[in-house]
């Protein structure tokens, strides 16, 4: 592997090295190396690009790693991956996807990702977006997550889009069923002219299952985000998504929500607050000595990060 | 060390302008402790703002060690050595408390000197140190970890606005303890608090953006009580 690629590698998972259990790394639309446990198979797909992942019942405290870089310019990678994850499983799961494209052409990356939860299992789904290099070429990404929990199962995502991504469109739908959990956190930034779509669609089916969206999304300069969600309440269930945005400079942040009570004892709140950093929070700072510029980056950071 | 000349601020928020400050002028000395009293809305927060540079005057200038800084910049200012400990606290969103100690400080602190600054304003370090400095905390903490960052800074001019509010009786003492320690650097304490009177050097009384009185504290504390400011000065 060449420095570029150990770099983004680094950026995505944060793998410094081939990883210990089960990963699987996917490189310029092929896969470039797998490794399985005995938990965790990890089983090329015959008939279209992509893997699944099968985690036996009972698999505690394990990790999967399933990064993809793309180091060219006019790739245009489509890729399917399964998870069929059993019962009583506590699993970590690291995806994400590091574009690095000096060309002028441009390079997509849309991953199809399906979760299959079982029961009483606990997932984290950690998925980190970037996209850097010199080219004219764009970055795109657009990811798609499809999550089915079955009953008392809990998901909880992290994705965080920082870099350099062009343009995104991040579709994310969930099935609940009784007493599931899902708890999903958002954070992107974008800069210049790129654009982020998320779109989240959750179906809470199930007695007492609950679902928490919380979405930090900052931008800058001329670029463009657009936050929709819909939460339909089928069921005695909570639902809460939350949508806090920054904008700056002449960025623009919109967000729709929609909340489908079909039940009496459904539970939907939907927050949303953007607006431009809050000027006491500067003037703290720069009262501790960082400049302006300082100030809003750190601001920005632990909106972000934090 | 500070000296604030025919310094005026109006609001032009309302129509007409607000005369917020009206022509204040004041000297303040090297490692003296200035206590600022008067009754709501009489301009103590403003003044403090002016000299912090949160606020630009409509009028006057400011000299600090002998500069004119009045068109300096908040960071400027701060990096000159002027501290200000606001009387609201301000709360971020993902920004820990040992983050904002060590932008305070300007430095990266070790558990032990995050330990030493926390437990200075009352708080134990293993509790506070990973917390977000949000609404999660209450008035209170969030007053202490307010006055610990200005004690970061290192300040050569500390400004404090209303340092005692939300504090608890029983950590009282222990605030006028720092206060006390402040030696080597001018204080200025926006306060309606006896105990914080005692400690000063000079007192200012402000009344409606003008100063009714500046004195030594042994002349300014029995013109409060003569001008049955009973209410104001209250004892603890
Ligand atoms: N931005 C503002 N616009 C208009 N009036 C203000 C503004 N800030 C403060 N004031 C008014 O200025 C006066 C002084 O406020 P302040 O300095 O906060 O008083 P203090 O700290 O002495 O209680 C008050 O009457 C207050 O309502
Ligand atoms: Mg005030």
């Amino acid at each position: 592997m060449n420095n570029i690629e150990k770099k983004l590698l680094e950026k995505i998972v944060d793998l410094h090295s081939t990883p210990s259990g089960a990963f699987s790394i996917r490189k310029n639309g092929v896969l470039q190396d797998k490794s399985s446990t005995k938990e965790i198979e990890i089983i090329p797909k015959k008939n279209k690009s992509g893997i699944d992942i099968k985690i036996k019942s009972g698999t505690q405290n394990k990790s999967v790693h399933i990064p993809v870089i793309i180091t060219i310019g006019g790739l245009n990678d489509i890729v399917y991956n399964d998870f069929y994850i059993g019962e009583n499983c506590n699993v970590v799961i690291v995806a994400g996807c590091g574009i690095h494209n000096d060309t002028c052409n441009s390079s997509s990356h849309n991953g199809i990702h399906r979760f299959y939860v079982g029961v009483n299992s606990h997932i984290k789904y950690i998925e980190k977006h970037v996209a850097e290099g010199k080219g004219s070429g764009e970055k795109i990404l657009n990811p798609v997550t499809k999550v089915y929990l079955k009953e008392n199962s809990t998901m909880e995502i992290e994705t965080l889009q920082i870099e350099g991504v062009t343009s995104s469109v991040r579709k994310t739908q969930a099935i609940l069923n009784n007493n599931s959990i899902l708890k999903i956190r958002e954070n992107v930034l974008t800069d210049k002219n790129q654009t982020c779509k998320t779109i989240f669609d959750v179906k809470l089916n199930g007695y007492k299952s609950s679902v928490d969206v919380i979405s930090h999304s900052v931008a800058k300069n001329k670029s463009y985000q657009e936050f929709k969600s819909i939460l339909y309440g089928n069921n005695e269930c909570f639902g809460h998504v939350e949508c806090d945005g920054i904008v700056l400079d002449n960025a623009q942040i919109i967000s729709t929500p929609m909340v489908c009570a079909k039940n009496s004892n459904a539970s939907l709140v939907h927050e949303a607050a953007i607006g431009k950093i809050a000027g006491e929070e500067l003037v703290k700072l720069m009262s501790l000595g960082l400049n302006k510029e300082e100030a809003e980056n750190i601001i920005i950071e632990g909106f972000l990060l934090g | 060390m500070l000296e604030i000349k025919n310094l005026s601020y109006f609001s032009n928020e309302n129509n007409p302008d607000k005369e917020i400050l009206n022509d204040i002028n004041l000297t303040l000395k090297k490692n003296k402790t200035y206590v600022i009293t008067g009754p709501n809305g009489s301009g103590k927060s403003t003044l403090a703002k002016l000299i912090m540079g949160i606020l630009q005057p409509t009028n006057g200038s400011i000299i600090f060690n002998e500069k004119d800084i009045t068109t300096y910049s908040i960071n400027e200012r701060a990096k000159l050595g002027i501290s200000y400990a606001f009387q609201t606290p301000v709360t971020f969103k993902g920004i820990k408390i040992k983050d904002i100690l060590n932008i305070a400080s300007g430095t990266q602190n070790d558990f032990g000197q995050i330990c030493d600054i926390l437990s200075k304003v009352g708080l134990c370090a293993k509790d506070y140190i990973n917390r977000p400095l949000d609404n999660t905390l209450s008035g209170g903490e969030l007053k202490r970890i307010e006055i610990a960052m200005t004690l970061c800074r290192k300040s050569i001019l500390n400004i404090f606005d209303e340092p005692e509010a939300g504090i608890d009786l029983w950590s009282f003492d222990n605030l006028i303890d720092i206060f006390k320690s402040l030696k080597s650097c001018t204080n200025i304490i926006v306060s309606h608090q006896k105990k914080i009177l005692d400690l000063s050097d000079y007192i200012i009384v402000l009344k409606n953006g003008k100063i009714e009185k500046f004195g030594k504290k042994d002349e300014v504390i029995p013109f409060l009580e003569n001008k049955n400011c009973a209410r104001l000065v209250r004892s603890i």
